[in-house]
């Protein structure tokens, strides 16, 4: 099967500062995957290199086995992305901001899917509100609602869960549990490790650019005392910087 | 297709939601000149036999408005987008670099015709005007706003903020269509002003635009048409060499 994601030394540098060091990382199709990492670890920097909101500097990157920049198009029709910054256009409603976005995308009578979409991530009574009367939650929520108007065999969440509250939180993660389920790839940031310790099969560290952990959940809880994935996730910060 | 027709109707709503200040601000200032100039100016004799000032002024500051429209309008709505984030959605998208470019361009167009319209119906209450050759205004109405827009496109791909966008805006377009003889023959400048009017672009725009209403005009119409279709050509390649590489888009 092809992978749904693909890495092959993947390198950013923003001038002097190499943001990502000769990545890589293959995710397969159906894996719950999990980039963690500290602020600056160049999570967000390899999500832009994956959806095209920015340009690998060496290696290449594919998303269901499409090439990001020669194959561009079904690359991108095959990934949703919710971006980390709460982005949004005053100028729409949440209904208008979907069926935009499914236009984008070669839809024009989507209705349905979206209906569904705002119904799972409880905005349906929001539909018809503009974009900048919604709290910061809501807005998030729409920015995962634009990521799936295509149905995106590949879905990538960056920190998905910030800002959004308790009893949200685990709506939202039923909904990606459930699309995870259903054959979608979810592969999320956070830095709530607990929510990486209970939905990913897999998971990768990134530190300074650099992958320097790549396991499945199980062997990395493994070798923590208490059993949590933080306990594992310091250690593994502190190895690297004594070597 | 779809993505194409989306990304145009998004652009074109983008403007009418707020047409008060895109299409009746810009229509205000417009009659306003022509008030203004015309009234002063009455007595001024003819500027082409039979073509008194104020009919004269018509199709110069009709095109002037449309120029300006249609810059604006591309430029700011891609430096908002910018600047609040929210061109990602177009980013992530598998819209190609020529739908980008063509969605903007024509919605900018369109504004453009909007405002350049009006003023021309609303001139037509005060001045009979001659509609000598009407393929050669929509000829030149359609080519002039598509360099506009264009313009606009580059100019919101490289501002980086709003006071640099404002710079082109104060110190490019602004000087260049102000002095582009909407507002006068250059035949009746003195060198050497006469021949630097010649190497704005913006003239051969409004000199080619008035000869479709008056059969008159500054420079030969087929010249006109050769630098303004020359000078588009320039301006999309740059564009779409831009867009591929990603330049200011794709950091
Ligand atoms: N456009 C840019 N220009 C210059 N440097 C950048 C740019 N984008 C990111 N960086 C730098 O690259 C590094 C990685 O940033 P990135 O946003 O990928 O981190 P992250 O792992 O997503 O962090 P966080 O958890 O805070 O979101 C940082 O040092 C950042 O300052
Ligand atoms: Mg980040």
């Amino acid at each position: 099967m092809i992978p749904a994601i693909e890495i092959r030394g993947a390198e950013k540098r923003f001038g002097h500062l190499l943001a990502l060091n000769s990545i890589d990382l293959t995710i397969d199709q159906g894996e719950f995957f999990a980039l963690l990492g500290p602020n600056g670890a160049g999570k967000t920097t390899l999500i832009n290199l994956l959806s095209g909101l920015s340009r690998p500097t060496a290696g290449s990157l594919r998303v269901m086995g499409h090439d990001v920049t020669l194959d561009y198009k079904n690359a991108r029709k095959s990934l949703g992305v919710v971006p980390q910054e709460l982005v949004f256009d005053p100028f729409f409603s949440v209904r208008e901001t979907l069926r935009i976005q499914s236009g984008y995308f070669g839809i024009s009578n989507n209705d349905d899917w979206i209906d569904e979409i705002l119904s799972n991530l409880q905005l349906s009574d929001k539909a018809e509100n503009n974009m900048r009367t919604l709290s910061g939650g809501m807005k998030r929520r729409v920015l995962i609602a634009q990521a799936l108007v295509h149905r995106p065999p590949v879905i990538v969440l960056d920190e998905p869960t910030a800002g959004v509250d308790v009893e949200l939180r685990q709506t939202l993660w039923q909904f990606i549990k459930r699309l995870n389920q259903d054959g979608h790839t979810i592969l999320l940031t956070t830095h709530y490790l607990e929510e990486a310790e209970t939905l990913c099969n897999r998971i990768a560290i990134l530190k300074k650019g650099n992958l320097i952990r790549l396991d499945t959940t199980e062997n990395l809880l493994k070798e923590s005392i208490t059993g949590s994935l933080e306990e594992v996730f310091v250690s593994v910060m502190q190895e690297k910087v004594k070597s | 297709m779809v993505g194409f027709k989306t990304l145009l109707i998004k652009e074109i709503m983008r403007f009418w939601k707020v047409s008060f200040q895109t299409i009746l601000a810009p229509l205000v200032s417009t009659l306003l000149y022509l008030v203004i100039f015309a009234h002063v100016l009455s007595t001024h004799s003819d500027i082409y036999p039979g073509v008194s000032y104020g009919v004269f002024l018509i199709p110069g500051l009709m095109m002037m408005a449309m120029l300006q429209n249609a810059f604006a309008n591309s430029s700011s709505s891609l430096i908002q987008s910018k600047v609040t984030g929210n061109l990602v959605f177009i980013l992530l998208t598998p819209l190609s670099e020529l739908e980008f470019y063509w969605a903007y361009v024509v919605a900018a167009m369109i504004r453009g015709m909007i405002v350049g319209t009006v003023v021309l119906l609303t001139s037509l209450f005060f001045f009979k005007l001659p509609f000598a050759n009407p393929l050669w205004i929509i000829l030149f109405g359609c080519i002039s706003t598509v360099v506009a827009s264009t313009l606009g496109i580059i100019a919101g791909i490289a501002a980086e903020k709003f006071d640099q966008m404002a710079a082109w805006q104060n110190f490019i377009i602004v000087p260049l269509t102000f002095l582009s003889g909407a507002f006068y023959s250059i035949s009746s400048l003195s060198s050497p002003w006469n021949t630097i009017s010649r190497l704005n672009p913006f003239l051969y725009m409004i000199d080619g635009f008035r000869y479709g209403f008056f059969s008159h005009s500054d420079v030969s119409p087929w010249l006109s048409l050769t630098i303004v279709g020359g000078v588009g050509l320039v301006l999309l390649w740059i564009t779409l060499s831009i867009l591929k590489s990603g330049w200011r888009l794709r950091g």
